[in-house]
């Protein structure tokens, strides 16, 4: 579904990604992990197409998305999470949602005519399933900026969700959280993925990463290290040295 | 009476140059153009009054179309910069635009004064409304079917998902690009209505002081466009009228016993307004 071929990105001098190989198949959750600055979110940053590729080619579904801005990456079925939370804070928890219902789908029944034949209450009972989904129906109305941090992460990942993604990328979903947090997002990744979403996940907190993936690669300075099953990457000499240390 | 009736034209006019600025700054953009679609719309209202002989309706919806396409043409270019960039490039065409009416000659006999825009003289004679024997209080209340229109439009506006996109796109590009929102097409698309109520507001103004010239749509004026939403609030469109009631009427004209002095506190009481409401007297993010 994805594939990183000898994909770089250099800042200056600075070779933040290079020459990373990495396919994720459809309906895989594939967990990317790393020391910091090893390049996990530059990563995420180049497939969502923030950046350009200094060198190498990002290819979805088979096809090359050279070129393409994010918000058509997007429509293509890529959405993400971000590192340091990034929701609307003066927008409602609902509007949030509402905003970033952006699939192709979504845009074709919002036009005038489909809206009278019940696009709208569509639009609706959608964002109703998110707010349950992510536990934050009663915050409906709640301004983004006055929620807890955990109910920041619930929100940003409904919002990802409200693009009908094919593939997520969750730039470190559970930095922050406590470990029945943790719990709960785990049970959210296993749910996903049985509707059929593929996952990229970057994620420092191994118990997550190691309970939820079906295969981990291993970035370090730029270049991938090590890649296969959680309990193979958990052996690896050269993973432990460079990133999981005597854990 | 007719004081009033004048007061009242001049908050309805500047509502809507203000209320141009504040669809423009719901997404984050400061924008120094506003003035410019302003004189557009006023240049061309006139002149279809005047020259071609227009009822002022269409005149003035022609004004709207004449503001929001140029608005639409600069933006796709101007709206590639952010912050400081683009307030440089809006001063630019603003400046680009007095300085075209500056030099803009076109004039046609009429009976026997020959009438129309003369460059530096300025568009002398918009007199629709005289030759028409309105008074003073339909002109006023013909200004504000206008302003409470294009309240009611924006307000509309701002309540649908494209208002909530708007604000989401004020708050963080990065994001709301991420969620799929076309960032040019919303930009231009705001600056785009912004023209046009501009451009409506622009030709309300020719017709209302008759006699207009290039100095009109100086930098000062586009600093008013912004300053009002600015100072009123981004809550809703009332914080914009509130502002400008708060300069028209109570500092430029209730102060007006002060003399020279007014000019000293008019600054002064700005400052002091947006240190005690930062956020704009309606409150909503800041600009």
């Amino acid at each position: 579904m994805l594939e990183l071929k000898g994909l770089s990105r250099h800042f200056g001098g600075v070779k933040a990604v290079d020459g990373l190989d990495l396919t994720v198949r459809q309906g895989e959750i594939v967990g990317l992990i790393g020391p910091n600055g090893s390049g996990k979110s530059t990563t995420v940053n180049v497939i969502a197409g923030l950046f350009p590729v200094t060198s190498g080619e990002v290819r979805f579904n088979n096809e090359s998305l050279e070129g393409l801005p994010t918000h058509k990456r997007l429509q293509r079925g890529i959405a993400r999470t971000f590192q340091n939370i990034r929701l609307f804070g003066q927008l409602s928890v609902w509007q949030n949602l509402w905003v970033a219902q952006n699939a192709p789908e979504d845009h074709a029944r919002r036009g005038f005519i489909a809206r009278w034949l019940g696009g709208q209450s569509g639009v609706r009972a959608e964002i109703a399933q998110l707010l349950e989904f992510s536990g934050l129906a009663h915050k409906q109305d709640e301004l983004a900026a006055n929620l807890a941090f955990g109910e920041q992460r619930r929100l940003e990942l409904a919002r990802a969700l409200a693009a009908k993604p094919k593939l997520l990328l969750l730039d470190e979903p559970a930095a922050g959280m406590n470990s029945e947090e943790i719990g709960q997002l785990r049970d959210r990744i296993l749910k996903l993925r049985a509707q059929g979403i593929t996952i990229l996940l970057i994620e420092h907190v191994m118990e997550l990463v190691m309970g939820v993936t079906d295969r981990i690669a291993v970035l370090n300075f730029g270049q991938k290290i090590a890649e296969g099953r959680p309990a193979e990457i958990q052996a690896d000499p050269l993973v432990r040295k460079a990133y999981l240390g005597g854990a | 009476m007719d004081f009033y009736y004048g007061l009242a034209q001049t908050v309805g006019i500047h509502t809507l140059l203000g209320l141009s600025a504040y669809i423009v700054l719901l997404t984050g953009q400061v924008t120094l153009a506003q003035a410019a679609f302003f004189a557009i719309g006023a240049y061309a209202a006139g002149m279809l009054t005047v020259l071609a002989g227009w009822h002022i309706v269409p005149a003035l919806g022609a004004s709207a179309m004449f503001g929001a396409a140029t608005a639409c043409a600069v933006g796709f270019p101007a709206l590639r910069v952010k912050g400081l960039m683009l307030v440089v490039a809006t001063l630019a065409f603003g400046e680009g635009v007095r300085l075209f009416f500056f030099n803009f000659d076109y004039q046609v006999a009429k009976g026997e004064i020959k009438v129309g825009p003369l460059g530096g003289e300025g568009f002398r004679q918009i007199r629709y409304f005289q030759e028409h024997g309105w008074s003073t209080g339909e002109v006023m209340l013909f200004v504000w079917v206008f302003v409470v229109l294009a309240m009611a439009a924006l307000w509309w506006l701002d309540r649908s998902r494209y208002g909530a996109v708007l604000r989401a796109v004020g708050e963080d590009e990065l994001a709301a690009q991420s969620v799929g929102v076309n960032l040019t097409a919303v930009k231009v698309s705001a600056m785009t209505v912004g023209g046009a109520v501009a451009g409506i507001g622009g030709g309300l103004y020719a017709h209302y002081t008759t006699h207009i010239e290039h100095a009109n749509f100086n930098v000062l004026l586009a600093t008013f466009a912004i300053a009002y939403p600015i100072v009123g609030g981004l809550k809703n469109v009332f914080g914009t009228l509130a502002a400008v009631i708060f300069v028209q009427a109570f500092l430029i004209e209730g102060l007006r016993f002060l003399g020279d002095w007014r000019n000293l506190l008019f600054g002064a009481l700005i400052v002091a307004a947006m240190n005690l409401r930062p956020q704009g007297f309606l409150g909503g993010r800041r600009a």
